[in-house]
């Protein structure tokens, strides 16, 4: 049937010269979209094809359904992504679903100037064999100036006090960041936020706690919507990614602030899909795309740090604003006076049963 | 033509009549088929083949033989009321394919299928996938049993090995019973904790907001086709463009401007706020809720349900009403009486077609619904991309599925599906 | 309509509060249509009238929004997929849709309604269960992120509305025309091609168009079956709503809505002509 359906309109589609043909090597790097895609195209694709011209990167922006597209390819037997930037927890479902490829990260990329090995300049960042970390960022809050009087909010608790802070707040719709952060405004400390959550009771108060903001929440999905919604004067506060934040403040000079309290630390990277079809291609790449300096070229484009160790030193300024990018990002000393880290293994296991309840949670009304 | 000696009519080369009569209606019958047969293949392999494997993939259960050949039926000898743990050959075959699924990593995904059953089996998989790829099998000092156990205690508790043993043949029924928000033991189906229920509910609002949607077309609808059926021709002519227009429009250009109406600060909002109807604070909350749900898909169903009500209508002949109204009625009695029960069968027609379409609807809800203003459907869309669970995914379509097909067929016995007219 | 001479006072009353309450719907139609075309020339990044518009001052008009869209790169791509995606799946739909319609219209074919209730369901079916299995399905045999894979898709799920409009076409169809033709001497393909095309050709045309809207304006089924070489206009739209929502959505929008105008008078023009050549008064 394959066969039939294929023949039967391959002539007709390739009249229609769809897929035009090149000698160049095409290859496919699954990302986010956005700004973020263009800091990659930037700091990586560009300087990249430079070096290689008869390499074209083609960006594609599903990486949000990226895990159950790269399922659906692999059910099918055809994989035609190249590269894909997940999360670490995706890349750790992927990676165990032999999904993804596993990598020798020595073997594979380079190492830092000073000669350390990768291993060691990544660090606790290589979470999953199968990925190849990128940048660290971190969820927190963003609010809108002109709405929260003479005294901004400061911590994680005022996002829980509406009656100091009248007004809806975005927050993501998926119960990673808003269980712990529900806790940690409950009283409880960062560090014992997930013994908490392994428990009932603890799942149970953070969601007594999400209970009281419920009615002012309106919930986001895509990383641009809580940026939209503050600038559309939908929200007062909303969660985001700080690098979006960074953009609606000091690149688009929105009436927004942000503040650092309990900010949720996570990572970003690679994973290659297995059977990616320019495999050494690809291997190339990255070598070349998660060097010390390309890391840092990165934080130019966007206020995300680099994952390497070697690269926080080579951080410089804005490439088109010309501010520092230092203190945006969410390890300067100044930011990361409360940071929670974000447990990949607990939410690995949990986060169906968690993601059941709190959409039972949501729907409730 | 010439008769025969037996009386029969006979064409000219001499075949009776009826039985010519019988072939060219046969051929006719067959050329008939034969214009239908390409599009009917078409259909059955672009269309029904996927809705048939979607159907398919919601009882699949093939994964636990494929990565635990020999295991899986030799659990499903096992009776997992007797309160003892399987036997040692069990245990043997469970370490033997389960050595071979970690070597390529697929016994991650049986861990993953079975988290959905039970919180944890997914890294109860993982970690004893890396212990068993560093086990020789060939090598144990000690029993399998004890071997497996050593690599995680969870493997001597019985409720592990009677959730392996449910979902141990090739077809399941937990992700029906998901869909309902039910689960399964060993006791039987029950219903899962408060907290853990979801789809029952969504689809009461699902069904209570197609409802609302339908009643709300019949409200605004009827009078419209009303004023375009009794109206002169060139005049309804000119009007029903109004009404064609919007059902000509992108659903998502129709799906935007509602956003720029209704969002705090869009234009109606605004409007409100200039004409010191709201204060600044107090602008209304129109979209990310139910409302905004009702209100986008009222009128994107509208031209729906006017369409067919007016075809209706304009079939009434206007010498009832009069005749009523001749023989004493007023003009309410003559309506209720006479006029509206003709249109009852446009009503249904039009009220089942926008039902239908809005219990599947899922793009105005996903960007206009917020949390409480989303339908079934867009749940159907978070299991397939979001959360990966294909299976509960399929489940929840084929219950959506059923529903429809129920009214279609109400809606071939109301109107037939010949009748079906467009514009 | 019209009021009668003898009408009461509570009758009169009743109508103008008729009139004005099918006014009140007509606006709930037309006015979210209507409203987006100002609002794509708002100068400011804003879904709502600035008081600059209110005031008619032209420096809060911009076609600023249309440059956007002319130039970017990937609104050019999603155009070109919608025109090739639409263009191949109305030939398909309409060609076979037609062969079908033609079969259909036979007297005494044989299980109408069941053959009719098949060849209709890809309209019935909601759309998230057509893309939910098309997505499973269409992996399985390699489909997916294909120009094929959706062309196939759209193609399926517009060929109802060819065979819904060409059916129509042919119920009034003056089968004596045909057996006329037959009767003095014409072959039957001659008939075919000189009695039945042109007479249910504008049925053809409009079914074509209603399959080609029915392709342009599809995203779900495009969203699960496609891959972003597959992004269509309504995809782009989609997520540019649910992303960066920019007033060039509204600029899309406004080029939509003429479009669309288009097609309706088309398809007026069309159902008007056919029932006049086939002697049935319009409504």
């Amino acid at each position: 049937m394959k066969t039939f359906i294929q023949c039967s309109l391959a002539t007709a589609v390739l009249a229609a010269s769809v897929s035009t043909a090149q000698a160049k090597t095409e290859m496919v790097v699954v990302s986010w979209g956005g700004a973020y895609t263009k800091s990659q195209q930037k700091a990586y694709h560009e300087p990249y094809m430079k070096e290689h011209p008869d390499v074209k990167i083609i960006n594609d922006d599903s990486a949000a359904e990226g895990a159950s597209k790269l399922r659906a390819q692999a059910e099918a037997g055809k994989i035609s992504w190249d590269l894909v930037d997940v999360v670490p927890d995706d890349a750790v479902a992927l990676c165990d679903e032999g999904l993804a490829l596993e990598v020798d990260v020595d073997k594979l990329l380079a190492p830092a100037p000073d000669g350390t090995p990768a291993s060691e300049d990544f660090g606790d960042s290589l979470v999953s064999p199968c990925f190849i970390p990128q940048i660290v960022y971190s969820t927190t809050i963003g609010f809108r100036t002109d709405k929260v009087g003479s005294t901004p909010p400061t911590s994680i608790n005022d996002v829980f006090d509406t009656k100091k802070y009248p007004g809806k707040r975005a927050l993501q719709k998926n119960p990673i960041g808003n269980l712990e952060w529900a806790l940690m405004a409950d009283g409880v400390a960062g560090k014992d936020v997930y013994k908490e959550l392994e428990t009932e009771e603890g799942v149970a108060r953070a969601f007594k706690k999400l209970d009281t903001i419920k009615k002012d929440v309106i919930w986001w999905t895509k990383g641009a919507q809580p940026g939209q919604l503050l600038a559309d004067g939908e929200v007062v506060m909303a969660s985001a990614y700080n690098g979006r934040l960074f953009s609606a403040i000091v690149e688009n000079k929105q009436p927004v602030g942000m503040m650092w309290d309990a900010q949720l630390f996570e990572l970003d990277g690679w994973i290659i899909p297995k059977g990616a079809p320019n495999l050494e291609e690809v291997k190339k790449y990255l070598k070349f795309a998660t060097d010390t300096q390309r890391l840092a070229d990165q934080a130019k484009y966007i206020s995300y740090g680099p994952a390497r160790k070697s690269s926080a030193a080579l951080v410089g300024k804005h490439a088109e604003l010309g501010i520092d990018m230092a203190p945006h990002m969410p390890t300067n000393p100044a930011n990361a006076k409360n940071t929670l880290f974000k447990d990949i293994n607990f939410w690995a296991d949990r986060k169906e049963e968690l993601a059941e309840k709190f959409e039972a949670w949501l729907a409730k009304g | 033509m010439t008769k025969s000696e037996t009386g029969d009519l006979k064409t000219a080369d001499g075949i009776s009549l009826k039985l010519s009569l019988q072939r060219s209606l046969r051929r006719k019958k067959r050329n008939a088929l034969l214009l239908v047969a390409p599009l009917f293949l078409f259909i059955l392999i672009t269309f029904i083949l996927p809705i048939f494997y979607m159907l398919m993939k919601s009882v699949d259960n093939s994964i636990t033989q494929e990565i635990l050949p020999t295991a899986a039926p030799l659990l499903l000898k096992w009776d997992p009321k007797s309160g003892e743990l399987p036997d040692e050959e069990v245990f043997k075959a469970f370490i033997i394919d389960g050595k071979v699924a970690a070597k390529e990593k697929t016994i991650n995904r049986l861990g993953k299928r079975l988290n959905y059953e039970k919180s944890g089996t997914s890294s109860l998989f993982r970690k004893t996938g890396r212990k068993l790829r560093k086990l020789d099998p060939e090598k144990l000092t000690t029993t399998y049993q004890e071997a497996l156990i050593g690599m995680d205690k969870k493997w001597g508790k019985l409720e592990t090995w009677q959730l392996l043993h449910r979902e141990s043949g090739p077809y399941t029924k937990s992700y029906f019973l998901s869909a309902v928000d039910m689960k399964q033991d060993v006791d039987g189906v029950t219903w899962k904790a408060e907290d853990s229920q979801i789809y029952l509910n969504l689809f009461k609002r699902t069904l209570w907001l197609s409802f609302l949607i339908t009643f709300l077309t019949v409200l605004l609808g009827y009078p419209i086709a009303y004023l375009l059926a009794t109206l002169k021709t060139s005049t309804s002519n000119l009007l029903i463009i109004l009404v064609l227009l919007p059902f000509w429009t992108s659903l998502l250009v129709r799906t935007s401007s509602w956003i720029a109406l209704l969002q705090k600060e869009g234009v109606i909002n605004d409007f409100l706020f200039a004409i010191g109807l709201i204060s600044n604070d107090g602008r209304l909350a129109m979209i990310h809720n139910q409302t905004g749900t009702v209100v986008a898909m009222t009128h994107i169903l509208l031209p729906f349900m006017i369409l067919p009500l007016f075809s209706v209508m304009k079939t009434i002949n206007p010498s009832y009403v009069r005749a009523a109204r001749s023989m004493g009625a007023d003009s309410f009695t003559a309506f209720r009486r006479v006029y509206f029960p003709n249109t009852i069968a446009g009503i249904g027609a039009g009220g089942i077609l926008v039902f239908i379409l809005s219990i599947g609807y899922y793009i105005t809800p996903a960007l206009v619904g917020g949390t409480q203003g989303t339908l079934i459907s867009n749940f159907i869309a978070y299991h397939i991309s979001g959360s990966l669970n294909w299976g509960l995914a399929a489940a929840l379509g084929t219950l959506l599925l059923l529903l429809v097909v129920a009214l279609y067929i109400l809606y071939d016995k109301i109107v037939g599906i010949d009748n079906m007219k467009l514009g | 309509m019209a009021l009668p001479l003898h009408a009461t006072t509570g009758e009169r009353i009743w109508h103008y509060t008729f009139l004005t309450i099918c006014v009140l719907i007509f606006a709930f139609l037309i006015i979210p249509i209507l409203v987006i075309i100002p609002l794509s020339f708002n100068a400011q990044p804003y879904f709502t009238f600035t008081p600059e518009m209110v005031a008619f001052d032209p420096a809060g008009y911009s076609t600023k929004w249309y440059e956007a869209f002319f130039s970017d790169s990937n609104w050019r791509a999603a155009v070109k997929n919608s025109l090739i995606i639409a263009l191949f799946s109305t030939i398909i739909s309409t060609f076979l849709g037609t062969l079908a319609a033609l079969g259909l219209s036979q007297k005494d074919f044989p299980f109408k309604t069941a053959m009719m209730g098949i060849l209709i369901s890809p309209m019935i079916v909601p759309l998230i269960i057509s893309a939910a299995g098309m997505f499973f399905f269409y992996a399985k045999i390699n489909l997916l992120g294909t120009h094929i894979g959706v062309i196939l898709a759209h193609a399926a799920l517009a060929t109802p509305f060819v065979v819904i409009t060409v059916t129509a076409t042919l119920t009034g169809f003056d089968h004596s025309l045909t057996r006329a033709a037959a009767n003095l001497g014409s072959s039957p393909t001659n008939t075919f091609f000189r009695i039945t095309v042109p007479l249910i050709t504008p049925g053809v045309i409009s079914g074509a168009l209603f399959a080609f809207i029915t392709s342009f304006d599809e995203v779900v089924v495009v969203l699960f079956v496609g891959s972003v070489n597959q992004r269509t206009i309504p995809w782009a739209m989609f997520s540019g709503i649910r992303e960066e929502i920019s007033p060039t959505i509204l600029a899309v929008a406004t080029l939509l809505i003429t479009f669309s105008i288009i097609l309706l008078f088309m398809v007026e023009l069309l159902r008007r002509r056919n029932e006049r050549l086939r002697g049935i008064t319009p409504h």
